[in-house]
């Protein structure tokens, strides 16, 4: 009589890839060539997130969240889509969003807290980095709906960590997918850990993926270290969605290596056997294996592609390093399509002082002349000020 | 007395309401094993165990929701959301179930729950770390705002706020977390809720802030008296709901003058209200009119440019100066 979750059947975990580089079943269609670039792509996202731990810790960027380990869900999972899809971001997808076509140098500049860190670059169909966990499932069902509306066959992809899957705005994102059918498939890395919290704590189902059985869409759960299992896997799903099926659910099973963000600190919470453990499942050298069986990668080939990539992220720092991170008055116009007049206003008093600083600074000015005209009030003195700093 | 700053105050305060009340529970993302993001929970699951110290599920809706159930039944939940900028995901179970309880159910249920967590700027966090966001909840009737400034207050406070009857929300400023370490009882004491501190005693000028920006007007007070011989007033306004009007008009109208330095956006702010009460109140004993020094009406901007948005010191002492510019 009742439903007895003990009695459905188990969930199992798909895969193609195994860990020795052995493959079993049916393979996805992939070109040699086409298997050579996805591993290029993941020796290149492991090179950078090394580097970019390196800038952080030499106080080049600020907090960052590396993402090593989970290159076979980012990269796989990418590469299934097209130029015409969506993509909604957490803050740990850099590598989607260079398959993507968002510049390496782009993801430097959010870090380093420039003003233009944010922006998305143009032509690619993608949010910014969320930092509000869940928030973007929504953002990807109303994306979904509106590309249902508009017919324009295009696919929306939101990526969420399985901590994720326990805030409201997740189950509520995929009802009204279900409810609505629409073009949506939600990728959750599984990376095991949401900060300190193990993913035993968020969630008591056994998987994931089965949660896709309350919604009535359906759901996988795919080895994520495995890139030609995540790949395929994906590539049906973007498939299902196309073709107006409605939403898909993939918990993707990984694994962070290192901390959550670079202000946290693991070892307090995970033990050295666990970590060593999913080392030994490590994306990157399990598709080497394969590759180099199949004759398509040597260790000279591979050392190559990292002093490739190596220069070209170097490269991205150099060109991130050398541009400008904007100013205050900058952020003003920002906000509202049109300025309005009191942001204007203040915008002005912003640009007033940051002269004033500047020319303090080059020991022009004597401290606390003129330039720093208190805010708010229309009095002689600021309407001046503040129609000075419009002249300059 | 011990030497501590903010964080140890804060879980000197747990501790001690844990073992004196085991009514009293604490929950929220990472506050069990790891002790918290900022540590402020840090060896309370060891000491109290994991019925008492329990990481939740990442969902805030679902821990300020639980509050209200357990504070009805006669716990004393204290729910710590990782960062202010967060509490957003919680305002419906905040503004409209957690603040009107009280009032809904006609003075029957009473909700004894305390909200905890780190706001403000200057750190260089991501998006939504930094917000100040205490002008939302002013604007909640049957809610208590507390926002310390030191390690003293912190403790006090914060013993109060679990005592309390009603929820309070003690927001605690995180660029202050370790700034400066000072005796704090080891034992328990309580700072009123509500009642705000004139940190330091001026005749010119009434300079009325709360949490990070306590020791900045403190210093620029300080630094105004030796050098332009401007005896600037600091009140630490220590709780934002209920404001402690007495204190603000005593002050202006012994000082003749106002002002008021936030971290939050300007518009609609507490400054607002302050200024407001202030007019309706004590008109007619000021020489110059009041100012607000606060964060521009912008999100909260990136790390690149903070320093520039937030109420610095150049920007409280063009605002002094102008004040005293009215003879
Ligand atoms: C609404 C909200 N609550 C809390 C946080 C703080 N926080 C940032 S990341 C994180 C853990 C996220 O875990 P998960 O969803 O598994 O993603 P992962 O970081 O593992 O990729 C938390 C609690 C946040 N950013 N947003």
């Amino acid at each position: 009589m009742w439903i007895q979750p003990e009695k459905q059947p188990l969930v199992e975990t798909f895969q193609l890839l195994d860990v020795d580089g052995t493959t079993h079943g049916e393979m996805p269609e992939l070109t040699d060539g086409e298997m050579l670039d996805m591993f290029q792509w993941m020796v290149f996202a492991r090179t950078f997130d090394e580097r970019a731990v390196r800038l952080q810790r030499q106080g080049r960027i600020g907090t960052y969240a590396p993402f090593s380990g989970q290159e076979a869900a980012q990269v796989g999972s990418a590469y299934a889509i097209e130029k015409t899809d969506w993509v909604f971001p957490t803050y740990r997808e850099l590598p989607v969003l260079w398959i993507h076509g968002t510049p390496v140098k782009q993801s430097l500049l959010y870090p380093m807290g420039a003003v233009s860190g944010g922006a998305v670059t143009k032509g690619v169909n993608a949010f910014p980095v969320q930092i509000i966990i869940a928030a973007q499932t929504l953002h990807a069902m109303g994306s979904a709906w509106a590309s249902q509306y508009l017919g324009d066959k295009s696919v929306n992809v939101c990526y969420l960590g399985d901590g994720a899957t326990a805030q409201g705005d997740f189950h509520e994102a995929l009802n009204f997918a279900s409810v609505m059918k629409l073009p949506v498939i939600f990728f959750i890395q599984n990376n095991q850990w949401a900060i300190s919290v193990p993913r035993g704590r968020q969630a008591a189902s056994r998987t994931l993926a089965q949660k896709a059985v309350a919604y009535d869409i359906p759901g996988i759960q795919v080895d994520g270290n495995d890139i030609l299992g995540v790949y395929k896997v994906m590539t049906e799903a973007v498939e299902h969605a196309r073709s107006g099926l409605g939403p898909v659910l993939i918990e993707a099973l990984t694994y962070r290596h290192g901390p959550h963000t670079t202000s946290d600190d693991p070892t307090r919470y995970r033990d050295a056997d666990e970590v060593a453990m999913w080392m030994q499942r490590d994306p990157i050298t399990r598709f080497a294996r394969f590759l180099t069986a199949r004759g398509l990668l040597d260790s000279a080939k591979e050392a190559a592609m990292r002093e490739d990539a190596e220069q070209r992220i170097g490269q991205a720092v150099i060109e991130a390093e050398a541009e400008a991170k904007g100013t205050l008055p900058e952020v003003f116009d920002m906000v509202y399509g049109t300025v309005p007049r009191e942001l204007e206003r203040q915008r002005d008093e912003a640009a007033t002082l940051l002269a004033g600083k500047a020319q303090m600074a080059a020991g022009t000015a004597p401290v606390g002349s003129g330039a720093s005209a208190g805010p708010g009030v229309n009095t002689r003195t600021s309407a001046q000020t503040a129609s000075t700093a419009k002249g300059e | 007395m011990t030497m501590m700053n903010i964080i140890e105050a804060i879980n000197s305060a747990l501790q001690l309401e844990m073992d004196r009340d085991d009514k009293v529970i604490v929950f929220g993302e990472d506050v069990g094993h790891a002790g918290g993001v900022f540590r402020a929970t840090d060896g309370l699951q060891a000491r109290f165990g994991e019925r008492r110290v329990v990481d939740t599920p990442l969902a805030e809706s679902a821990i300020i929701g639980a509050a209200v159930g357990m504070a009805a039944r006669g716990l004393r939940p204290i729910a710590e959301i990782q960062f202010l900028g967060f509490i957003y995901e919680a305002m419906d179970q905040l503004a409209s179930q957690a603040a009107r309880m009280r009032f809904r159910s006609a003075g029957t249920i009473t909700l004894p729950m305390v909200v905890r967590a780190p706001y403000g700027g200057g750190v260089r966090t991501p998006e939504l770390h930094s917000d100040s966001l205490e002008g939302l909840f002013l604007h909640s009737p049957g809610l208590k705002v507390v926002m310390p400034s030191n390690p003293y207050d912190a403790k006090g406070l914060l013993l109060a706020a679990i005592r309390d009857e009603n929820p309070v929300l003690f927001f605690e400023p995180m660029k202050l977390y370790r700034f400066r370490k000072e005796e704090v009882p080891d034992g328990d004491y309580i700072v009123e809720i509500g009642k705000a501190n004139v940190v330091v005693d001026g005749s010119d000028l009434t300079l009325i802030t709360w949490g990070p920006t306590v020791p900045l007007a403190v210093g620029l007070a300080q630094k105004f008296a030796a050098e332009e011989g401007v005896s600037v007033e600091v009140i630490d306004l220590r709780t934002i709901a209920p404001l402690d009007v007495d204190t603000i008009l005593a002050s202006v109208n012994k000082t003749g003058r106002a002002l008021i330095v936030h971290e939050a956006v300007k518009a609609g702010g507490v400054g607002a209200e302050v200024a407001a009460l202030i007019s309706e109140q004590a008109l007619f004993s000021l020489e110059a009119p009041i100012l607000r020094v606060t964060g521009y009406d912008t999100p909260y901007p990136v790390g690149g440019v903070e320093d520039d948005w937030l109420p610095n010191a150049a920007r409280i002492a063009g605002a002094i100066r102008q004040i005293m510019s009215y003879a």
